[in-house]
Formats: C-alpha cells, structure tokens, sequence
C-alpha cells in the first residue's frame, strides 16, 4: 500500500537547515493498522502530511498503490486526496456553520456528485457510524465523540483505501476515545488501512505495529503481540 | 465540481452572517443610489429644460446685438439692436411669419404694501404667442394700448402671488421702478423654471410704453423671428444674416441664433454637468469597494482554517478562489441590485418632495450595475487569490 524510501524533508530556518525527515524508508501493507509515535518535534507530523499528500517531500521515493505520488503537483495531489485518503483531526475540523449532513457531504462536492448521490451516501457513513438521529445537529450541538464520529463519516464517504488519523483521540475523554477507537478496529478488520498518529501507548495499544520517530528517524519498529480488543458498539 | 455548488456554498456563508454582509453591502448600496440618483437628477434637469426650449417652437430665429464675437456665452456688449432695424429683418425673407422684439431690464416692482425684482419686459403681441404665454386671469393688452403707450402690465403667477397673495390683482395698480405706475390688466398661467430665467417672475408691457416711458431709448434685447415651418428656418436664418450683414456690413454688429443651436448648448451643459454629478457619487462607490476588500480580508483570515479542511478533504486551488470570489462578487452585486431599488424610490421621493424633476436612465442602472460587479471583481480578487494559495497544513494548524 504505501513504500517510502530515503524520504526526506527539510526546511531552511534562517541558516539552519532543519532535517524534519531524514532518510526515512517504510513500507505499509493494505489492511495494516499502524501507530506512529514519537515526541513532539519528531518528524511524525511531517510525515503523516506526506504520507496524505498534503506535502511534499524534499526528496525520496514515496509509492501509493505503486504509483510515484512524490512529485505530483498541488492539483494532483488534491484529486489524490479526494480518491484514496481520508483524514481524520484531532480537533475535528468540522465546518461549524454546517450540519452533521452538510459536512459530510463536502468531500462528494469537491468530487462533483450530484445532490441526491451525495445524500444517500453521507446518510449512509452517518448511519454506520450510529448518527442517524444527529445527521441535522450542527457541531456545537454535539459531544466531542460524536463530532469525532462525523469527522470518520466525512473521511471514509469517498471510500478512500487509506485512513490517516492524527491524534484522533487527543482531545476525547477516555470513554469516547475506546469508542473511536473501537470504530479504527472495525474498519481495520473491513479491510481499510489506517495509519494513526498518537503519543498515547494506550491508544497506540489498539494497533499491531507500532514505528517510533525522534528527530526526523525511525528509531523503533514493533509489532504489538498484546493488542487490545475492544468491540464496543458506539452508542 | 460545478460553480452551482460553489454559489451554493457562498450563499451560505453569507446568509450565516447577515449582519456583517447587508454592512459590507452598505457602501455598494450608498454608492450606487447615488450615482442612479445624481444621474435621474441631472437627466431631469436637462428633460425639463430642452423641453421648455423645445415648446417655444423649433422654429425660432433670435436676434441679439453683436459682441465683437461669436464666441462666448453672453450677450451684448456691443452697439445694442434698435427698432430701425426692424423693417430690414422683415424683408429679409418671404418665409417669415411673425416678428416680435423684446425690450427687458430687471427692475423692482411692487405695490404699496411690498416689492421685489422683476423683469421687465417691453414686448408687442405676437411674443405672447411666440412664447406661448397664456393669461390666467383677465387679458392681455390690446392694440389700441400697445399704439398708445398705455401704462397697462400683463404679471406672471409667481410675482402676483407674492406681491398679492391671493387677492385678484386684475384692475390694481403696479408701481416699476419705484415711480411708474400701471394697471394690471392680466396674470399669466404658471410656467415653472425655465433654465435661467423664471418666466413667472415678469412683468409684460407694451414695447412703446418700455422704451419711451421708462427705458427712455429705442434699444431692443431681442428680437424673435418665426418661420413658416421648421423646414424654412434655415432659410429665414440665412435671408436675416444676409439682410443684417448688407446692413451693418459687419458680422460682429449682430448675433444671430436659432432654436436647435440654444437647445444643443444647453444640452452640452447640463451633461457635463451630469457627468460631474456621477463622477463624484462614483467616488462613493469605489469606498464601497474597499470595503468590501476590507471584509473578505477579515473573512479569510477568520477562515483559514475552514480553508484548511476544505483543501484536506480535496477541493482544489480554483475551488477556494472562486468561493470566496462568488461570496465578494455576490455581495456586491446584491448591493448593487438594493442600490438601484434604493436610489429608484429616492428619485421618486425627491421628485415628489422638492418637485426636481428626476428621469432614471437605463445607462446609468446598467453602468452602475457593472460597475458594482467589476468592484466585487475587483476588490473580492485579491482576498480570494490570498485564501487560494494557502498551504493547507499551515492553514489546518492555524488557530
């Protein structure tokens, strides 16, 4: 699914150079659940924005599906992003003037489906992510594991192959987090291969491989033998 | 993805803050009403003009004393007209119907009780038809009065209700110039501004009364000439030059006009007029424009992170920049459609208030209109160009 090699990123502060990401090679298989941790300032970001082409690297080989996907231009890369990725926030990043419905229904927009398409799809990810009776509520009026649960229905509408999460639980209480995290296993074992970022070992725990960044390098890279299960239905 | 779905989403936007969009409008709104209006106001003034030039007849020829030049916009200066010259500008062609001198100086007038300035005008009777002024009350001055230097006064609506608010002046006295006194012998119908001069604020007697009596010289201001028909006046204008120049033998004795050429001065007037008008209300509308920049440089800012997510989830560069080009260029085109409505019911209102005539013109809806959306275009392209370009991991990580 995804192939990095040598990948790198740097930025030029003043007169330092900043190695963000430094040689970086790894390989993701499809279906894989994937964690991604390191302290702040590790180049795990960075990385995550490559990886979901929001960036470009400095040099490196990145394949998506076995396509070069490091050199493409800012429009190929946001025709990228509407096919194959799905992102997932932190901080949600919902449209707050929308409703649950409208927000999910923005990713089908940008692809260019017609109104009646893009309801019964974004009705559909509402449902499965146990919304129905919230589809009209606009952010505000929801909790925090709800709005994280509309921000999973808008990344996976499109059916993206690849699910990116960066601190997906870091602003949830422990409760919603298992809830959404509960939801990343279930995709998982539908197939979907997810690549979250977090600084959590519990969260972290959920996954089978866990790859420790520190300054801009590949320090560690297990498999998590003990991984939790937890099969809760969201409520 | 289609511009529909971007317009929808514009729309949205700017129905989600009403307030902040019908403000950002308000300077497009002013702007507009007042070019429309400074435009209506001087078409009016123009409409209203020509056409009292136009009811006296297109078939005008006036007579002034000459100026040393043609040039110029006033009259006189030179050696004045007398009534010698009369017969010579009667033979001078066959197609002449009438001819009416005009002796005038402004006087005061008034009764016992009050008094202001008129102008007094020294004419005989066929100007009466000439001008096409008609009497209200009473009659106009007969033959027999002209011959005879009678001291009798035809006055004009605005001078009898000022001087006798609403008592009959028909039959009371008229003292001019402080020590003439005539009798009123009829009231004209009211005529309304013409141009320079109010034509209900006169005084009409007899030509020999004028010129003996109280100008005390045989001098005339003007002389009208009518035509057959519009067809012959260029030929009256032609003999009459012809007669004059055998005459005075001197272009610069005499000034010759006819109707088509007072009305295409006017006309030159009172547009350059209008466009100073409109050039200023212009001004209005560019602040309005700013404005608008003002507020989609606010907007952007406010939404970089929307823009962020926006770009996240796939919409492209073009897409970013015609939402927010839609969202400026609809604000001003609303403002511009609320400022044509606005400045409409003002004219209105202005018309009926203070009686200016006022006429909306089709060019000046459409220019403003364009206008309006050419500073959306305008103004809206650079906020727009801004939030296209943002990079969308600083705009997600911008708080």
């Amino acid at each position: 699914m995804i192939a990095i090699e040598n990948l790198a990123k740097i930025y030029q502060m003043g007169d330092t150079e900043v190695r963000a990401l430094d040689k970086v090679s790894l390989s993701v298989d499809e279906g894989a659940m994937v964690a991604i941790m390191g302290p702040s300032g590790s180049g795990k970001s960075t990385f995550m924005n490559i990886i979901g082409c929001l960036d470009q690297p400095s040099a490196g080989s990145y394949r998506l599906n076995g396509s070069e996907v490091a050199k493409l231009n800012e429009v190929e890369q946001a025709r990228l992003r509407i096919r194959e990725i799905g992102f997932v926030f932190q901080s949600f990043n919902l449209l707050s003037n929308l409703t649950a419905l409208q927000n999910v229904e923005l990713p089908l927009i940008y692809a260019g489906l017609g109104a009646r398409e893009r309801q019964v799809l974004a009705l559909e990810a509402l449902r499965k992510m146990g919304l129905e009776k919230r589809v009209h509520h606009r952010p505000r009026e929801l909790s925090g594991g709800q709005q994280q649960r509309v921000a999973i229905a808008r990344a996976l509408v499109n059916r993206p192959k690849l699910l990116l999460a960066d601190e997906p639980t870091g602003n949830l209480d422990s409760k919603a987090s298992v809830e959404i995290m509960a939801i990343f296993q279930e995709l998982h074992c539908e197939g979907m291969t997810l690549v979250l970022v977090t600084h959590e070992n519990d969260i972290a725990g959920f996954t089978q491989r866990i790859i420790r960044f520190c300054d801009g390098k590949i320090v560690a890279d297990e498999s998590n033998r003990q991984v939790i299960i937890k099969k809760e239905v969201p409520a | 993805m289609k511009v529909s779905e971007n317009l929808n989403m514009a729309v949205k936007n700017l129905a989600a803050n009403k307030i902040r969009s019908l403000l950002t409008m308000l300077g497009v709104i002013i702007g507009v009403a007042a070019v429309i209006d400074m435009v209506a106001l001087g078409e009016g003034a123009k409409r209203q003009v020509t056409s009292n030039i136009s009811a006296m007849g297109s078939n005008l020829v006036m007579v002034f004393s000459g100026m040393g030049s043609r040039q110029g916009g006033s009259f006189g200066g030179g050696q004045p007209l007398t009534n010698d010259i009369l017969p010579t500008i009667e033979y001078a062609s066959s197609k002449i119907t009438l001819i009416a001198p005009e002796a005038s100086r402004n006087l005061v007038v008034g009764n016992n009780d009050s008094s202001m300035v008129s102008s007094v005008v020294g004419c005989t009777l066929p100007y009466f038809k000439m001008r096409n002024y008609q009497v209200a009350q009473g009659r106009t001055f007969s033959e027999s009065e002209l011959n005879a230097r009678s001291r009798v006064a035809v006055i004009g609506s605005y001078l009898a209700e000022q001087l006798f608010s609403g008592s009959d002046p028909v039959g009371q006295d008229l003292k001019v110039g402080g020590i003439f006194r005539f009798q009123i012998v009829g009231v004209l119908k009211e005529k309304g501004q013409n141009g320079a001069s109010n034509s209900d604020n006169m005084v009409l007697i007899p030509l020999a009364t004028a010129q003996q009596r109280i100008f005390g010289n045989r001098n005339l201001s003007t002389i009208y000439v009518q035509a057959d028909s519009d067809q012959d006046v260029s030929m009256v204008y032609n003999g009459v030059y012809t007669a004059l120049l055998a005459k005075f033998k001197d272009e610069s004795k005499f000034t010759l006009r006819n109707q088509a050429e007072i009305l295409s001065t006017v006309e030159q007037t009172t547009k350059t007029f209008t466009l100073l008008l409109a050039g200023i209300a212009a001004v209005s509308l560019l602040v309005g424009g700013i404005g608008i920049m003002n507020i989609m440089l606010v907007s952007v800012t406010e939404r970089i992170k929307e823009i962020g997510v926006r770009k996240a989830i796939g919409a492209e560069k073009s897409e970013i920049l015609t939402l927010f080009l839609i969202e400026a260029v609809g604000l001003s085109l609303m403002g511009g459609l609320i400022g044509i409505i606005l400045g409409w019911i003002l004219a209105a209102l202005i018309s009926h208030f203070s009686g200016w005539a006022t006429v909306i013109s089709l060019n000046s809806i459409l220019i403003s209109f364009g206008f309006s959306i050419m500073v959306g275009l305008f103004f809206g392209g650079y906020p727009a160009y801004k939030a296209a370009g943002l990079h969308p991991i600083e705009a997600l990580r911008h708080e």
